[in-house]
């Protein structure tokens, strides 16, 4: 029963950060239609470049700052110079346009900073948090994660909801011709769409990073974990994301407690088979709108 | 008629599929003395094309994208290497067969789930596949041996033929599944199921109006895919000795998707000419560094950089998909080559 308490927490904590991916792939679903294959590597990237800030400037915040920052940069980048031409093609394309960026950056981050596996600070300990002379399973960077993602959450919420900026946003993802006919940008949206679910991927890759270490495939099976969340959660919905994502990190920690770590990825595979079989739509959308 | 024009087409491929091994057994077996490794080199090819061609049917010409077929290679591989281990002097050729019937029976599961799965859904779940499976061979170590895998004894050759080179043999016997597979391939491509998976491809709503039945097709074309994949897993395992989770990572399918992408989707000689680009490129990149003197991180990875920066200059080259773009490369050259034409006369 303690076993099952203590994955129970580590299921929550692990399932925040998967949340948070979801959230980056459901953002970039709503307003484009595409999933964005190069979200892990994104944030595998972004996290890279976190590590050399902070090795260089030995201040683990400002590497956290500059690497969401990078998200933003390199998620409007990506969608102003690449993804722009083939958002109103066939979806084949999109999808394998987004797959050549996963290969480019696995490729060239290791050209850069080498493909060894590299150990990634945490603000605060990985440890076990001891109360008294009790021991709870989540650690002080587990609190963390699951504050932070929580904060993100909000944050966005607050500016979809009560912001001009969201309501715009929304508008050109709903109905984008006739936002701009209303005299909405709607490319200029779609552009900082595109690096805000960067910035909030690349807030994925810091947490993953400490526990999974960092090297240039670690993002790979979180990626699958956060589609599958996503999927859960029906691909359209930010609250989906995040109940998507808190109930695939409660699975696969009860997968990895008690079948073994290695069966992690799989089981992820099954569950999501399994969801698309019984509920396609998934289970935060009403209209049915699996289609593309 | 219409039976005897269908077997008149298979009678040619056939005779093709015999000549071309013909040829590329003469040709290997002139090549080895000069440079065995080019050989060994060759017989990658063998298994990647096979494994292409099934993929370009499945992408190309039914419009399902899979990031998976490098662990259904696995599949393959992994039963080659549990046959051979229980039964060390067992055919080859019952060793694949079985290897591909493991295979389609993995791609079944795989494949209901596709019919139901549309566009991103299937490359998501395709590439849980990829990512989800290396873990399953890890997790049961006492079985498949853990990360270090299992071996896979040597192909060698009769004791009649046993002047005949390790790695020539291995290409001879790599040239039989590769031009059976791509001669049933084409076949079946003329017949009403391939008719059936490029109509599906085009408009799944159409095609369901014409009466057919649109998912049962789609599961059929991604078994059919799945078994090329297990063909080529098993002569994988066959050529580099070993099954092992580390041979079969992610890029695996991705450098699949990059074969099939240069070649053409949807065309089985690009299949073909995607896999010695595969095979051959990372090895040329590796000659040209002696010109260059790349450092060691770039040039190992160079390659993917390059199959990835393919990718995204096709899309965006061609906004309309690769097939839109050679047939309009086509059609422009046809179109240039009548002008011609009635200019001279």
């Amino acid at each position: 029963m303690n076993y099952f308490f203590v994955l129970t927490l580590t299921g929550i904590a692990a399932g925040m950060i998967y949340s948070a991916l979801a959230l980056a792939l459901v953002l970039i679903w709503r307003a484009t239609r595409i999933v964005n294959f190069a979200q892990g590597a994104l944030a595998m990237t972004t996290t890279y470049i976190a590590l050399a800030a902070i090795q260089a400037t030995e201040n683990y915040w400002l590497g956290f700052v500059v690497a969401l920052a990078a998200g933003l940069l390199l998620g409007a980048v990506a969608e102003r110079t690449l993804v722009r031409w083939v958002e109103a093609g066939p979806p084949l394309n999109a999808v394998i346009l987004t797959l050549g960026l996963l290969l480019i950056l696995e490729a060239v981050v290791p050209m850069i900073w080498g493909a060894q596996i590299r150990s990634f600070p945490a603000p605060f300990s990985i440890a076990a948090t001891q109360i008294g002379d009790r021991f709870i399973a989540l650690s002080p960077f587990n609190i963390f994660t699951i504050a932070i993602v929580l904060v993100v959450m909000v944050a966005m919420l607050l500016l979809f909801r009560y912001t001009g900026l969201g309501l715009r946003m929304r508008a050109s993802a709903f109905a984008p011709e006739i936002a701009r006919l209303l005299g909405v940008r709607v490319g200029r949206l779609l552009t900082f769409g595109w690096g805000l679910a960067t910035l909030t991927g690349a807030l994925a890759g810091l947490l993953v990073a400490p526990t999974l270490l960092l090297y240039p495939s670690n993002m790979d099976a979180i990626l699958v974990y956060g589609f599958t969340a996503a999927v859960l959660g029906g691909l359209d919905s930010p609250v989906g994301a995040l109940v998507g994502g808190l109930g695939i990190g409660l699975a696969l920690s009860y997968i990895g407690g008690y079948l073994g770590g290695d069966l992690e990825a799989i089981g992820a595979l099954v569950i999501l088979i399994g969801i698309l079989m019984i509920r396609p739509q998934g289970i935060f959308v009403h209209s049915a709108e699996r289609k593309a | 008629m219409q039976r005897l024009n269908s077997r008149g087409t298979l009678v040619r491929h056939a005779l093709l599929g015999l000549g071309f091994v013909i040829a590329a057994a003469l040709v290997i077996w002139t090549l080895d003395p000069f440079n065995p490794f080019l050989v060994y080199q060759l017989s990658s090819v063998t298994y990647i094309a096979i494994a292409a061609a099934g993929l370009t049917v499945l992408t190309g010409l039914n419009g399902q994208l899979s990031l998976g077929h490098g662990a259904l290679m696995a599949i393959g591989a992994y039963t080659t290497a549990l046959l051979l281990k229980a039964a060390t002097d067992l055919n080859p050729a019952i060793v694949m067969a079985v290897a591909v019937v493991v295979t389609s029976v993995g791609s079944v599961i795989v494949g209901a789930a596709a019919a139901r799965l549309r566009g991103p859904y299937l490359a998501g779940a395709t590439l849980g596949l990829a990512v989800g499976l290396p873990g399953v061979a890890v997790r049961f170590s006492n079985v498949f041996g853990g990360d270090a895998g299992l071996n896979v004894p040597a192909l060698s050759s009769p004791d009649a033929l046993s002047t005949i080179p390790q790695e020539v043999w291995l290409a001879w016997v790599g040239l039989i599944p590769l031009a059976i597979t791509f001669v049933l391939l084409a076949n079946l491509l003329r017949t009403r199921y391939g008719r059936d998976f490029r109509a599906i491809r085009e408009d799944e709503i159409a095609s369901a109006l014409h009466g057919i039945r649109v998912a049962r097709t789609q599961v059929v074309a991604f078994v059919l895919s799945g078994a090329c994949a297990g063909l080529a897993g098993s002569l994988m395992a066959y050529t580099s000795n070993i099954a092992a989770p580390g041979s079969f990572p992610l890029t695996l399918s991705l450098e699949l998707l990059a074969a099939i992408v240069i070649g053409g989707l949807g065309t089985l000689p690009g299949a073909a000419w995607g896999a010695l680009v595969i095979v051959f490129v990372p090895n040329w990149i590796g000659t040209m560094n002696d010109a260059l003197h790349l450092p060691g991180p770039v040039r190992g990875q160079l390659p993917l950089a390059l199959f990835g920066a393919v990718f995204v200059v096709a899309m965006l080259a061609f906004p309309h998909g690769i097939q839109g773009g050679i047939q309009r490369l086509l059609l422009w050259r046809k179109a240039r080559r009548r002008s011609a034409a009635s200019a001279e006369a």
